[in-house]
């Protein structure tokens, strides 16, 4: 899953459990998540 | 206030009772605690029995070690029987534990006076104990500030001379975050060494339970207590001459506030002064330490309170509510991702520290924030109060390093600035040994801090 698929999932699921201060914490969370997957250290099956 | 060191020689001596110490303790809990709030639980009478039977056992001869009769307060996270744990949390109404957790028992056996349950940051969830359903605990230097957190509470007691020495549990730093806020010694053992057996969990991954003690000597001997070793005594002196400490620059001392370089270069220069040899290093991947402990502990703290935020998600408080929520979305796959790079910041660290004996770098890149700030001005720029406060401890929860703060004096406004001592893992004494003989160097003697 990209992680615009999951933010768009997350925050989605969030507004329908009526938690709308989700947001900013799973769009910060985001960037964190796309910071890891970038990383050197992370295996790659086309590598 | 004396230390357990200077207490023990005393009581020994005759001079003193562990009934007088406890009494003087709670003397100051009635002072003092209406404006800190650092107690959730005061023990007044069961504490002056524990101390009047330490007394007597003395008086037959029966010595149980450095600490006995020593009151110590207890951070409201860990079990101790016929009390509630409450984790500062509504959540645990109701509860009581039914045993002790395993480092209580084993400060029962050393002897120590239990005077009662300090506050923390609910469920050690958070870095500034403002989020408690006891409200939240104030810094004994200024109380319109932090304490730190999470073991914010515990950290005030012993700074306030409220108890000779506190037990703590730090994840992300909730030992040595308030340590260095409130100006006192604060140790994370090796990750594992200290039994979790009876504590409230946050992350079972990170989780480490440890001392908050006034001397490097006293978090010796309360380490060694929370062992089962409780007739250990404290190592010579050793000479700090030919020490090989490495200074950690990138990304440690990058942002930084101005008071805490300061303070921290001033250690670093009397450190070389007195004959210690020390270098600087960098430790790679060191910028993606918070995402790989976010990305560990997250999923940890989502598992244990899955149940909770399903059926009373209401007795949280807001701000844990919303980061424990935001937990649960976390997916599998980047969780692993994350385990890989536990393993190569261990290694790195690890490497570090071949040439070394200890790392050298700040606790707190700020001093103690203001309570109810979100954002603190560092360097100019506006800086996130929690990314601010996990900087410099979290990277030794995700590699398992015993790490120690040692007070470095104050800023300009008389807060306390915390240094860091990181030692190799599986060598906590070690650590402490190389601590011992740095304290009086990172301690500037002219503040008397």
């Amino acid at each position: 899953m990209t992680i615009e698929a999951w933010l768009r999932a997350a925050i989605a699921d969030a507004d329908a459990r009526k938690l709308p201060g989700l947001k900013p914490l799973l769009e910060a969370l985001a960037k964190a998540t796309a910071a890891l997957r970038e990383a050197d250290f992370n295996d790659d099956a086309k590598r | 206030m004396m230390t357990i060191e200077e207490f023990g020689r005393r009581l020994r001596a005759r001079e003193v009772t562990s009934a007088q110490a406890t009494e003087a303790c709670l003397q100051r809990i009635a002072a003092d605690n209406p404006a800190l709030n650092a107690f959730i639980l005061v023990m007044a009478d069961e504490a002056m029995r524990q101390a009047q039977q330490r007394d007597k056992e003395l008086a037959a001869g029966h010595d149980r070690g450095p600490l006995h009769g020593v009151p110590v307060s207890i951070k409201d996270l860990i079990d101790m029987r016929g009390t509630p744990t409450t984790a500062a949390s509504r959540v645990r109404e109701g509860h009581v534990a039914e045993r002790d957790a395993a480092v209580i028992t084993h400060l029962r056996q050393a002897g120590a006076v239990f005077i009662g349950k300090t506050n923390l940051h609910e469920f050690a969830f958070g870095t500034t104990n403002e989020d408690s359903a006891f409200g939240p605990a104030h810094n004994p230097r200024d109380t319109s500030r932090s304490p730190g957190g999470s073991s914010g509470g515990s950290a005030a007691s012993v700074a306030a001379g409220m108890a000779f020495a506190t037990i703590g549990t730090d994840t992300g730093g909730s030992i040595r975050i308030p340590s260095a806020a409130c100006g006192i010694v604060g140790l994370k053992p090796t990750i594992g060494e200290v039994s979790t057996d009876g504590v409230v969990p946050l992350s079972r991954t990170f989780d480490h339970v440890g001392p908050l003690t006034q001397s490097v000597t006293d978090a010796f001997l309360v380490y060694h207590a929370l062992l089962g070793d409780h007739i250990a005594a404290p190592p010579a002196p050793m000479p700090l001459h030919g020490v090989r400490v490495a200074v950690l620059r990138r990304y440690f001392c990058d942002v930084l506030d101005e008071d805490v370089r300061a303070r921290f270069e001033e250690a670093v220069a009397r450190l070389r002064e007195s004959g210690a040899h020390v270098d600087e290093i960098e430790i790679r991947h060191a910028d993606l330490i918070s995402t790989i402990y976010l990305h560990i502990s997250l999923p940890d703290a989502a598992a244990y309170h899955a149940s909770a935020l399903e059926t009373i998600p209401d007795r949280y408080t807001p701000n844990v509510r919303m980061r424990l929520e935001m937990s649960r979305y976390l997916l599998a796959e980047d969780y692993v991702r994350a385990l890989a790079g536990r393993e190569v910041l261990q290694r790195e660290v690890d490497a570090a520290l071949t040439q070394h004996d200890a790392l050298l770098l700040p606790t707190l890149p700020i001093p103690a924030p203001p309570i109810g700030a979100a954002t603190v001005e560092v360097a100019g720029k506006p800086e996130q109060v929690r990314a601010m406060m996990l900087r410099l401890t979290q990277p030794f929860n995700v590699t398992g390093h015993p790490a120690i703060s040692i007070p470095a004096g104050n800023t300009r406004s008389g807060l306390p600035v915390g240094v860091q001592l990181v030692g190799c893992r599986h060598q906590t004494d070690g650590l402490l040994k190389i601590a011992l003989a740095c304290e009086p160097r990172i301690h500037p003697p002219s503040t008397g801090v």
